[in-house]
């Protein structure tokens, strides 16, 4: 699967990363999620906005296949990533993981040093360096999270005894240390302090230059900062008296924010609910 | 705002006040007495094992004649079978405690037939040791019989393994329980973190989760072993009682819990003083063993926090 994931990446570079075709998401019986059509364009930051119970996490959280660790979890449709199915029965969920990394909500550094924060993922993925280029590889991440200057002298250090906002930036130098090409982040900001967050959508917008990046954020202010597409969820009541989750539009973010099509995406993005 | 609208600012009786006063006294002096419990035991053992101190001193903790014809009494042989017996059932139930615990933490199997699991272990805790004792001598010592008899080994029955083996079961649900708890109070996000950079699961499970509850798991580890070391009633069932050191684990031996049971209906004079000198080292043996644990986890965390 390696082979042929990597053999495609190199044909078809350009065009999309993500192709999501005719997605249904349930949970059990219930179904979560509609009817979702999209194509995710590589190098570029799209974000998903919406109101609380319309299905952005679980969309994101199926890029990767981490919603497979719940069990009533399931889904129809195809998600294609470079043209493959992830959820064709060969695909291993570890290798998708690997490729599509992902931080996450709140900072969720491991109980250990920073220096092993970042060499975990490596070393879990077969690094055959030695010392010194993993010394190498875990500044290299370090500095691709602008995280470096304020830890270099204290990478043995617990990852707790950092402040929130290194905390998140450790997450995503762990996440980019197994060198992935998608970059997925769950509200990333949304337990951090304005000048935390500054710095990381600052990081995002390097960042997008070597990575694709999927982002959750309930911050729509965050998403006409940092995305290029912005795509907008909505979730409607059903007969059954739940809810469901689709995509109600989803385009250049200018346009999202600017001239929407959809009159509960202009209703959205004007404050009017959510 | 009308004056109804004011918050009842009415201020607490003088009873109230006197009352908490009360329950904060009568919760300190509660837990000062359980503490003085403990001193005061310790002392009663300390002031009866006098006699024996002042006859054999240290000398007691390394002779190896236990003797009341001749009231000549030393303590190693005990001291090493409550050791040995206390170790090797470690050695048994850490792994096979840990991997339950692991399957446990997981969602391997449904979660109905695992509450379900769970709560049968638990229940190892609750039987009798007298009735583990039973079973050993009705069902564990010929099982082991036929099985060494496998290989042509002479078994006699009870034996330091025997011993071993009961006690491992006993301190089971211990470990387990305890081993669980730790690893299913980890926040998910750290299984996620985990899984996210393509760790598989066992990764995640070896390098992050048991790492993460290590303090936890250890510190079951030492209260079973504590318990494991003062265990009376299925050792002395099962042990031999015999009051020598063997380097061979099939052979009878001894431990000072199980000496206390055998002996003390029966000691007089010097005997009871020696009996009581037994009982002030398992004491501190005991005491040793949950320091110990205080300090390893209280490193471990430190390493993290």
């Amino acid at each position: 699967m390696v082979e042929q994931v990597a053999a495609q990446t190199n044909q078809t570079k350009t065009s999309t990363v993500f192709k999501i075709e005719d997605c249904d998401i349930y949970y059990g019986s219930y179904k979560a999620v509609r009817d979702v059509s999209m194509e995710i364009p590589p190098n570029q930051i799209t974000s998903f906005i919406g109101p609380s119970g319309c299905g952005k996490s679980t969309i994101l959280r199926c890029l990767n296949r981490l919603n497979d660790l719940i069990e009533i979890f399931h889904l129809t449709g195809k998600i294609l990533y470079h043209g493959q199915n992830l959820y064709d029965s060969d695909i291993d969920p570890v290798e998708v993981r690997r490729r599509i990394g992902m931080v996450f909500q709140r900072p969720n550094p491991f109980p250990k040093t920073i220096y092993d924060n970042i060499a975990y993922g490596p070393r879990i993925n077969g690094f055959k360096g030695d010392t010194d280029e993993m010394d190498a590889l875990v500044e290299r991440s370090l500095k691709r999270a602008v995280l470096w200057d304020e830890v270099k002298d204290k990478l043995q250090e617990s990852g707790f005894s950092l402040s929130g906002g290194q905390q998140q930036r450790l997450c995503i130098a762990r996440a980019v240390a197994v060198d992935p090409e998608v970059v997925l982040m769950d509200e990333p900001c949304s337990a951090l302090d304005p000048i935390s967050t500054l710095k990381i959508e600052e990081l995002m917008m390097e960042l997008r230059e070597k990575y694709t990046i999927v982002i959750v954020t309930h911050n729509m202010q965050q998403a006409t900062r940092v995305a290029d597409k912005t795509a907008f969820f909505n979730a409607v009541p059903t007969e059954s008296g739940g809810k469901v989750g689709y995509l109600a539009e989803f385009n250049d973010t200018q346009e999202i924010f600017g001239n929407p099509k959809e009159t509960a995406t202009r209703d959205y993005v004007t404050g009017r609910f959510g | 705002m009308t004056a109804s609208d004011v918050p009842n600012t009415r201020s607490r009786t003088a009873g109230e006040k006197k009352f908490d006063g009360f329950f904060v006294g009568l919760t300190t002096a509660f837990a000062i007495g359980t503490g003085l419990l403990l001193l005061a035991i310790s002392f009663i053992i300390l002031m009866a094992a006098i006699p024996a101190i002042r006859e054999f001193g240290l000398q007691f903790v390394i002779a190896s004649t236990w003797n009341p014809v001749q009231d000549a009494y030393g303590a190693l042989p005990m001291i090493y079978g409550t050791l040995v017996s206390a170790f090797i059932a470690l050695l048994i139930a850490v792994p096979l405690g840990l991997g339950v615990a692991i399957f446990l933490s997981e969602n391997f199997i449904p979660l109905k037939i695992r509450t379900v699991l769970v709560f049968m272990i638990e229940l190892l805790a609750a039987i009798p040791s007298v009735v583990y004792g039973l079973w050993g001598i009705f069902v564990l010592i010929p099982a082991m019989k036929w099985f060494f008899g496998l290989f042509g080994l002479q078994f006699i029955g009870p034996s330091m393994l025997t011993a071993a083996l009961i006690l491992s079961i006993m301190i089971l649900p211990i470990i387990i329980a305890i081993s669980r708890d730790s690893l299913a109070s980890l926040p998910p996000d750290l299984r996620q973190a985990s899984l996210g950079i393509g760790a598989t699961r066992w990764g995640t499970i070896f390098r992050v989760l048991i790492p993460a509850a290590v303090s936890g798991i250890v510190g079951g580890i030492m209260l079973a072993l504590g318990r494991a070391m003062g265990e009376t009633m299925a050792a002395t069932m099962v042990i031999g009682n015999s009051n020598q050191i063997s380097l061979s684990l099939l052979e009878p031996g001894n431990t000072i819990a199980s000496l206390l049971a055998n002996q003390f209906a029966e000691a007089k004079g010097l005997q009871v003083s020696a009996l009581m000198y037994a009982a002030f080292v398992l004491v501190i043996m005991t005491l040793v063993v949950n320091i110990l644990a205080q300090v390893i986890v209280s490193n471990v965390k430190a390493k993290y926090d």
